[in-house]
């Protein structure tokens, strides 16, 4: 593995420029965290006050004091940012529990949800994009290319409510709702298998947007790649079109489409929220639903926070996969 | 308003050129026919049913298609499902028209300054862009309406704020491109101001781009308000397509035609948005309409 070093060495440097941005960014959003929950309305003492049941003055300013709600602005400001730093996201008063801790139990099943959604469309959306480049202003073409544009308009909450509707409450096909079956006893392989049963309909309705958005860039992309001069040559070279598409059209064009899919991260979480909100999945989408409709915000700003970390550390990985992939890829100026 | 039209209009006007290409886009034309109507439902609502959407008019779960005069059926309270969609008509275009206008006075000045100026003003700018777009849109639309309380401004501003980034980076990039061409040079010449170079040479040959890009952000901020409004954030005192599948998502099993409807409603606003931008660029673009084959 001599010939690897050099390469790695390469990777390292761009890639902890990378790092470093990154950090920044996050450090960004803290702040704008923190302003965000200056702005919520809601004096947090008085909050915190009427529900532990006691409203006298003395005790309001007894629990401004001890959360440090009397000091001035960029001294909280710096206590929220080493707090967030130390992993304190903040006190749920309505659910009586930290923050991180309601977090850290439902991000389990909304990365399973996603990444299954990202790995269901980026798959689908690359296969068909393939096949409508292939038969470019044909009929399976406008076919393909019709129904993406339909996925494109199409509400995502409203997909997974017609999918409920159809597969579960009709046809009584899949699951509708939850993670696993509720009072189920199964265990190992039986249980993976209950909620891989519930994952079918929010991954797929979840996927189908983004599957269009795939496709319609993998379709562009080949076509474009298809243009260009060393597929002429390949064709002159008497390679059989299949041969040309897979070798030389395919590899060149699926490096956007994985730059633009890490970009569309962001998208999947918020789409996340939709979907886990009508399927009852218990992930961190459906707890922004529920903060939002109890008023929580410490937890609603907490899950903003988690969900733009997600979306960065996303960025990162796709960013290294890319590099890896295509080693021609400079340090960024 | 020609006062000497012309006898005879070249055969090759570049506006008639345009209606031209813009109509031989089956898809644009449906779109366009949809939208028409769509514009039309929502200014005539008042008119069609001049009772609020939120009065009680029938029993309540009424089927549709089952009683004349209600041709939707009515949901939960008895209130009338097409009175509904006609008046939810007025709150998606209006989010989707003025968001759309809001996040262009955002993202067209930004833009323009970063590709015309370079340097440090585009370094910021870029920057600030950038940590927009890393921010999950949706997920930052639904805390800035929960903070800033649910109404019409707060949502249309949310839905601004979270479309404005990629506009900026698109008016960039025209200018970057449209900054070393002979006309800039000829309007420096002649000693015109920054300013007036951008605002008077620059920008309107970027209007096209700017235009396509508008009309898909409109459908981007329908479905995005549709959204909104499904989890509850939407306004308490108007009625919206998505509050309306929101309301009725409990009932699905018993009432489909409540949140069918409305979604049919979406569907076809964003749809035919979608399908005029397409018709928008071809017509644009003619030579880039068809991919070479």
């Amino acid at each position: 593995m001599k010939g690897r070093g050099p390469f790695l060495m390469a990777l390292a440097g761009p890639i902890f420029s990378r790092l470093v941005k990154a950090a920044l960014t996050l450090l960004a959003i803290v702040i704008l965290n923190f302003c965000l929950i200056h702005m919520a309305p809601g004096d947090p003492a008085a909050v915190m006050a009427g529900e532990a049941g006691a409203a006298d003055e003395k005790f309001i300013a007894d629990l401004r004091e001890r959360f440090g709600l009397d000091q001035p602005f960029h001294i909280q400001l710096f206590n929220y940012v080493g707090g967030v730093l130390q992993g304190d996201l903040g006190y749920s008063y309505r659910q009586q529990a930290p923050v991180a801790e309601l977090i850290l139990d439902r991000l389990p099943a909304t990365l399973l949800l996603t990444l299954t959604a990202f790995g269901v469309s980026l798959t689908l959306g690359i296969i068909f994009g393939v096949m409508a480049s292939a038969r470019v202003g044909k009929t399976t073409d406008s076919l393909i290319t019709g129904v993406a544009l339909l996925f494109y308009a199409t509400p995502l909450f409203w997909v997974a409510l017609m999918a409920v509707l159809l597969f579960s409450v009709k046809l009584g096909w899949l699951p509708g709702f939850g993670y696993s079956t509720v009072g189920g006893e199964e265990t190992g392989i039986w249980y993976a298998l209950d909620v891989a049963q519930h994952l079918v309909l929010p991954a797929l309705t979840l996927g189908l947007f983004f599957m269009a958005i795939y496709l319609r860039m993998t379709r562009a992309s080949m076509l474009e790649v298809a243009s260009m001069d060393f597929v002429k040559t390949a064709r002159a070279k008497g390679l059989s079109a299949r041969v040309i598409r897979r070798r030389h059209i395919l590899r060149n064009a699926l490096l956007p489409v994985v730059t633009l899919a890490g970009l569309q991260a962001g998208q999947l979480v918020g789409g996340a929220v939709l979907t886990e909100t009508v399927f009852a999945w218990p992930g961190i989408g459906r707890l922004m639903f529920e903060s939002l409709a109890a008023r929580d915000y410490p937890t609603l700003l907490g899950v903003f926070l988690v969900s733009a970390a997600m979306v960065i550390a996303f960025n990162i990985i796709t960013d290294i996969v890319y590099r890896i992939i295509d080693p021609r890829i400079g340090a960024p100026a | 308003m020609s006062v000497a039209a012309p006898p005879l209009p070249r055969p090759t006007s570049p506006l008639k050129g345009f209606v031209g290409r813009f109509a031989r886009n089956k898809g644009a034309v449906f779109g366009l026919i949809v939208l028409i109507a769509v514009i039309a439902i929502a200014i005539l609502a008042p008119v069609l049913y001049p009772q609020s959407p939120w009065r009680m008019v029938q029993r309540p779960f009424l089927p549709p298609f089952t009683v004349d005069g209600f041709p939707f059926g009515t949901d939960t309270l008895g209130r009338d499902v097409a009175a509904g969609l006609a008046y939810g008509a007025q709150v998606s275009l209006i989010v989707g028209l003025i968001s759309t206008a809001v996040a262009l006075l955002i993202g067209v000045p930004l833009g323009a300054a970063a590709g015309y100026f370079g340097g440090i003003v585009d370094d910021v700018a870029m920057r600030i862009t950038e940590f927009f777009q890393t921010i999950p849109s949706f997920a930052l639309a639904i805390v800035l309406v929960a903070i800033l309380q649910p109404t019409l401004t707060s949502i249309t501003l949310a839905i601004a704020i979270v479309s404005w980034p990629p506009v900026a980076r698109l008016v960039r990039a025209e200018v970057l491109s449209l900054k070393t061409r002979e006309f800039v040079d000829a309007a420096r010449l002649a000693g015109l101001t920054n300013s007036q170079i951008l605002i008077r040479e620059v920008l309107p040959n970027a209007v096209s781009p700017i235009i396509v890009m508008a009309s898909l952000m409109v459908a981007t901020a329908i479905l995005l308000e549709s959204s909104l409004s499904f989890l509850g954030l939407g306004d308490p005192n108007i009625m919206s397509w998505g509050y309306m599948i929101g309301a009725a998502r409990t009932v699905i099993r018993t009432a489909w035609w409540l949140s069918f409807f409305p979604g049919v409603a979406i569907l076809l606003t964003v749809l035919a948005l979608n399908l005029i931008g397409e018709g928008l660029n071809d017509a644009f673009n003619p030579r880039l309409s068809r991919p070479s084959s």
